[in-house]
């Protein structure tokens, strides 16, 4: 019965909407009509995010577009250009950083140095070891996802860390009282972001294959390899991920020292 | 009765171990606000210097200053003649020690706690030294106790142990008894009278009790609005009232 619904609607979609570009904005609008209930719903709670989900979306959806259009053209050319659209999102990444940790001084190049080191060195002993196919297709979607997750993981670590620094200012401040450093001072609230930001990414690969089948194997198995194969790789890409993230936050956890003291050792996040 | 100006008083005293000349406090725009206007004063070793002011007067802005927690905007404040910019910021808290508040102990035993700051600089008490410390504070047989364990009067104790530990020249006491019950407080207060004086510790306690000041202080300085309006010994000081005071 379920299955005859389903077909049915398929066939009306179909004649509704002949050609995929029309058929692909259909589904767009449902899928923000959906997320639309939700927030409704959500809005019952006491939670009001209406205000800010559409224009995200807009925003994502636009952006997405590009990416498409840029993809269309970039398969067709040179493979640099790839490279050239990694350090393009690299760019985004830091500037959407920068946005979350707004009290942390100059974020915007702490994001991007540690973006750059983690997801880069990665990406490249990846590819160096031929793991990564030195490919448009397979490079730009794949960095994307690294850089995604490393944007994600620094976002995460550094809401945590301005945390907690802001509910624990008196234990810093008596730590540095009593002549420790400012990396002494700070440890115990590093450690504490740090194991926080890396606890989504772990998950994702504990649980893989048991709560979610990621986008890259399914993808693989859709266009006809083997599952083993596809399983195998994920494991990689997810692995990966997790790699490139966790060094981006190490070397977020290094830089961000001395944007939260003075040179004085003075805490500048009260 | 009138009081000699803070400067003129200054130049009378050449055996400071702690000079604040000038020092103010400005936060930087978009805050943009005086917290501490041109505020000068000395203190002799053993000395116990009580600031006075209501809240917001400026008073724990300038111990933060004492121990640059935070910085002058201008003037300067000497540490035995010497600028305390030219001292590195790690070696200088060590020689002036710091009792918040609150204990904001560190998570950990009590024996962690007290060696916290000469492990700093690479020093290890000896577990007879802590507990001589510890003895002394009236927690003998605490050391391997757990902080969290510890009640409000014993974890005062702890950080004053903690900050002793480091073997300053000056202690800044910020309010150190007001987070504590009437009886804790008298217990603390005497428990660091006798070490002030047994050390011949330079003091600067920050309260706005003025019994308090005058059951501990030699000289009293009193702030309003961030601005100084008066210095001088404490029983000069403690006895007029606010109308009556006014520099020579």
């Amino acid at each position: 019965m379920c299955c005859d619904t389903g077909k049915v609607t398929w066939a009306m979609l179909d004649q509704l909407f002949p050609s995929q570009l029309g058929r692909g904005v259909a589904e767009c609008v449902a899928a923000a009509l959906l997320s639309f209930f939700i927030l409704l719903l959500i809005k019952r709670r006491g939670v009001n995010l209406l205000g800010e989900l559409p224009l995200a979306q807009l925003r994502g959806l636009v952006q997405i577009l590009i990416v498409g259009a840029v993809l269309t053209w970039m398969l067709r050319g040179p493979r640099w250009t790839s490279l050239l659209a990694l350090l393009g999102m690299m760019l985004a990444a830091a500037s959407i950083v920068r946005r979350r940790a707004q009290s942390i001084p100059r974020a915007f190049t702490l994001a991007l140095i540690s973006i750059f080191v983690g997801a880069g060195s990665v990406l490249s002993g990846l590819i160096f070891l031929g793991v990564i196919p030195l490919k448009v297709a397979m490079l730009v979607p794949v960095g994307s996802m690294v850089i995604a997750q490393t944007m994600n993981m620094q976002s995460i670590f550094l809401d945590r860390l301005r945390g907690e620094v802001a509910s624990h200012v008196g234990e810093i401040e008596s730590a540095l009282a009593l002549g420790a450093s400012p990396d002494v001072a700070l440890g115990r609230y590093l450690r504490a972001a740090y194991r926080a930001s890396l606890i989504p990414s772990l998950d994702n690969v504990r649980s893989l294959g048991i709560v979610w089948i990621p986008g890259i194997m399914a993808g693989m198995v859709l266009s006809g390899a083997s599952p083993i194969y596809a399983a195998l790789y994920q494991f990689v890409v997810l692995t990966t991920i997790f790699s490139a993230a966790a060094l981006t936050c190490l070397v977020s956890s290094y830089l961000v020292t001395k944007r939260v003291f003075t040179v004085n050792e003075q805490l500048l996040l009260r | 009765m009138k009081f000699p100006t803070p400067t003129t008083y200054l130049m009378e005293c050449k055996d400071y171990l702690m000079e604040c000349k000038e020092v103010s406090r400005e936060l930087a725009p978009p805050a943009q606000k005086l917290l501490l206007d041109r505020v000068n004063f000395g203190l002799k070793k053993g000395e116990v210097l009580a600031v006075l002011g209501a809240s917001g007067a400026g008073k724990s802005t300038l111990l933060r200053l004492l121990n640059r927690l935070d910085e002058p905007t201008e003037g300067s404040i000497l540490l035995s003649g010497e600028d305390y910019r030219t001292i590195a910021p790690r070696s200088l808290r060590r020689r002036v020690g710091m009792i918040m508040q609150r204990a904001y102990l560190f998570p950990g035993t009590v024996a962690e706690n007290v060696c916290f700051g000469p492990l700093q600089h690479g020093l290890t008490i000896p577990e007879a030294e802590i507990e001589v410390l510890l003895e002394q504070v009236g927690l003998a047989g605490y050391m391997e106790r757990d902080v969290a364990t510890l009640s409000g009067g014993e974890a005062q104790r702890v950080a004053i142990t903690r900050a002793l530990a480091n073997g300053p020249e000056v202690l800044l006491l910020d309010e150190p008894t007001s987070a504590l019950d009437e009886l804790t407080k008298q217990s603390v207060e005497t428990l660091l009278e006798s070490l002030m004086r047994q050390r011949e510790l330079a003091c600067v306690w920050v309260t706005h009790d003025e019994a308090q000041a005058a059951r501990m202080a030699d000289s009293v300085l009193r702030l309003e609005a961030g601005r100084l309006t008066v210095f001088g010994p404490a029983a000069d000081v403690l006895r007029y009232r606010e109308g009556d005071l006014g520099y020579a």
